[in-house]
């Protein structure tokens, strides 16, 4: 078995609510795995039980072979994790955090002082290194969590929403650093609700929701089968809508928001498009080109969704 | 790099240094909440010199009323320093740092005994602080070295039932809010004890309490030792009380923060 983290049948409910509903998923080494889903869709309690902290109510959960209720010393030894709030402590130092956490990852003093040194440098936070985290700035306290995590140069590591609240450009800094990570053979699971996120980052993604994994496959694979982006243009005259329909008869009416939106497969069919309200002389207000999100992820999903789930 | 190799030294081994690493790191917390500190500090000091100089020219006690006080008084502030134990754990379990914890080889038993050790320390500094505040107003111990010891033991060993009986309450406690109210009681416990007045005074239902509660031996036997009067059976009394607490407290803390935790 050469998978990095093995889920099998995995069940867990909080009283009456059903929060995994059985299941499976395997990460190969040295990939980094997108678990996609909105709130509530089970991602955090699933990150929860990879790390030993939660048990579970059925099935089998395997993190680099060891299991994590017969064998959860080892996984500890093996994990590093990033929950999706900030542990460290903001009355120390950057530096004081590293040391610590490295002494309680059980490294010795010389091993830890290095280590501390090793990731403050790579996360950017030298300068910063002698000051509380108190006065840290989210993109460089989230930056510091992370580092947190690799303290023991953990072969396996959980990022549990590990952009939520950033900045774009800090948003782009976390994911070069992730991106860095797997390609020195960290096996990366990370959870999202951003498709854009487990698509810039991950080799594989599955889409969890209500406690089951709904879809999977690569984000070329999965974007397939959702769709493509979609054009929309927004009419001046509600009297034109007709017209519009007939010149693109892909379209889809909204008669109250007075607008017409295309799903593209191309640049040519924007441009063709346009060209043809244009020629009509059909007025715009506004047009817009969305990609899919989440939301066209679940309605494309869940629509097939008795063929892809369970096994 | 592959993971951390498992390190063939014994539990016992990273049992104490994982706790000396979390109580540094209590005690740097601490240091840094510059508030919370002059509090910790300077009550016990504040409430000694309320007794003396306010209540203690109203108050007939045997002997002088300084010499009775303080052994109260450095009970009170042991009791009290060991209660933040609490609220600094309960903070730690409500907040992520404890899924960090939880996720590293570390015990969270080094946790508890972490948050001990740094009450153990952080309270011996501020019980010193009130015996030489003590002396300066004219406490007069009479105790010989040997009795000086004891009555530091007896300390020793009440600081360590009220920081695991504090274990206890922060295991349970689900807001730092409600671990605070632990330490309000254990402030006022010595009130209802023979810290402040002798309990024949009390009225009769709060006379049984005082002279049956565990903080009564605890300052029975440090007051004896210090002013070298009859210890009577308030050793043994204090050490079964302190002792049964600490027992009863660790496995129950250990107990219950598993099903806390892992649901």
């Amino acid at each position: 078995m050469d998978a990095a983290v093995q889920v099998e049948d995995l069940q867990k409910s909080f009283g009456d609510r059903v929060v995994l509903d059985g299941v499976d998923l395997a990460i190969s080494r040295g990939t980094i795995f997108g678990l996609l889903g909105p709130n509530g869709a089970g991602k955090t309690t699933l990150v929860r039980i990879l790390a030993t902290l939660l048990r579970f109510d059925a099935g089998r959960v395997r993190v680099d072979g060891y299991d994590v209720v017969g064998q959860a010393a080892a996984v500890r030894r093996t994990i590093g994790l990033t929950g999706q709030y900030a542990s460290v402590d903001d009355l120390l130092t950057g530096q004081e955090n590293l040391f610590l956490l490295g002494r309680l990852a059980h490294l010795d003093r010389g091993r830890a002082r290095r280590r501390t040194a090793e990731l403050l440098t790579r996360f950017d936070l030298e300068q910063v290194a002698g000051m509380r985290v108190g006065t840290y700035s989210g993109g460089m306290r989230r930056r510091l969590d992370l580092a947190a995590s690799l303290i023991a140069a953990p072969p396996v590591v959980f990022l549990d929403e590990p952009t939520t609240g950033l900045d774009p450009r800090s948003r782009r800094n976390l994911w070069g650093v992730i991106r860095g990570l797997a390609s020195e053979g960290t096996t990366i699971l990370l959870t999202t609700q951003h498709l854009e996120e487990a698509d810039a980052l991950a080799d594989e993604i599955a889409v969890l929701d209500h406690g089951l994994v709904v879809t999977r496959g690569t984000p070329g694979q999965l974007k397939a089968r959702i769709g493509a982006e979609r054009f929309t243009a927004h009419l001046e005259v509600a009297a034109d809508l007709d017209r519009a329909a007939r010149l693109l008869p892909t379209a889809s009416l909204d008669a109250q928001a007075r607008t017409v939106t295309v799903p593209l497969s191309g640049p040519d069919e924007l441009r063709s498009a346009l060209n043809a309200l244009s020629e009509a002389g059909i007025a715009l207000t506004r047009t817009q080109v969305t990609a899919p999100t989440l939301d066209d992820v679940f309605f494309a999903v869940t629509s097939t969704a008795n063929s892809e789930t369970r096994r | 790099m592959t993971a951390t190799s498992p390190t063939n030294r014994s539990q016992i081994f990273w049992l104490i240094a994982d706790t000396s690493a979390l109580a540094g790191r209590s005690i740097r917390l601490e240091l840094r909440r510059l508030d919370g500190l002059l509090v910790t500090v300077l009550l016990p000091v504040l409430i000694l010199l309320v007794f003396v100089y306010i209540f203690g020219g109203a108050l007939r006690t045997p002997g002088s009323y300084v010499d009775y006080v303080v052994p109260g008084v450095v009970v009170l502030t042991c009791g009290y320093g060991a209660s933040l134990t609490a609220t600094a754990l309960t903070q730690d379990l409500t907040t992520p740092t404890i899924d960090r914890l939880r996720s590293l080889p570390a015990s969270p038993a080094a946790l508890f005994a972490g948050h001990v050790t740094a009450a153990l320390l952080r309270t011996l500094f501020s019980a010193t602080l009130v015996l030489v505040v003590a002396v300066g107003l004219g406490f007069g111990a009479v105790a010989s070295p040997r009795a000086w010891l004891a009555a530091v033991a007896v300390t020793l060993l009440y600081i360590l039932a009220i920081g695991w009986a504090s274990v206890l309450v922060g295991v349970i406690a689900r807001s730092v809010e409600a671990a605070g109210g632990f330490s309000f009681f254990v402030l006022f416990l010595p009130y209802l004890s023979s810290g402040f007045v002798p309990p024949e005074t009390l009225p009769t239902a709060l006379r049984a309490f005082a002279e049956n509660q565990p903080l009564t031996p605890v300052i029975e036997s440090v007051r004896a030792l210090l002013l070298g009067t009859d210890l009577g059976n308030h050793g043994w009394k204090a050490t079964m009380w302190c002792t049964s607490i600490v027992v009863l407290a660790i496995p129950a803390s250990a107990r219950l923060f598993n099903r806390r935790t892992r649901q």
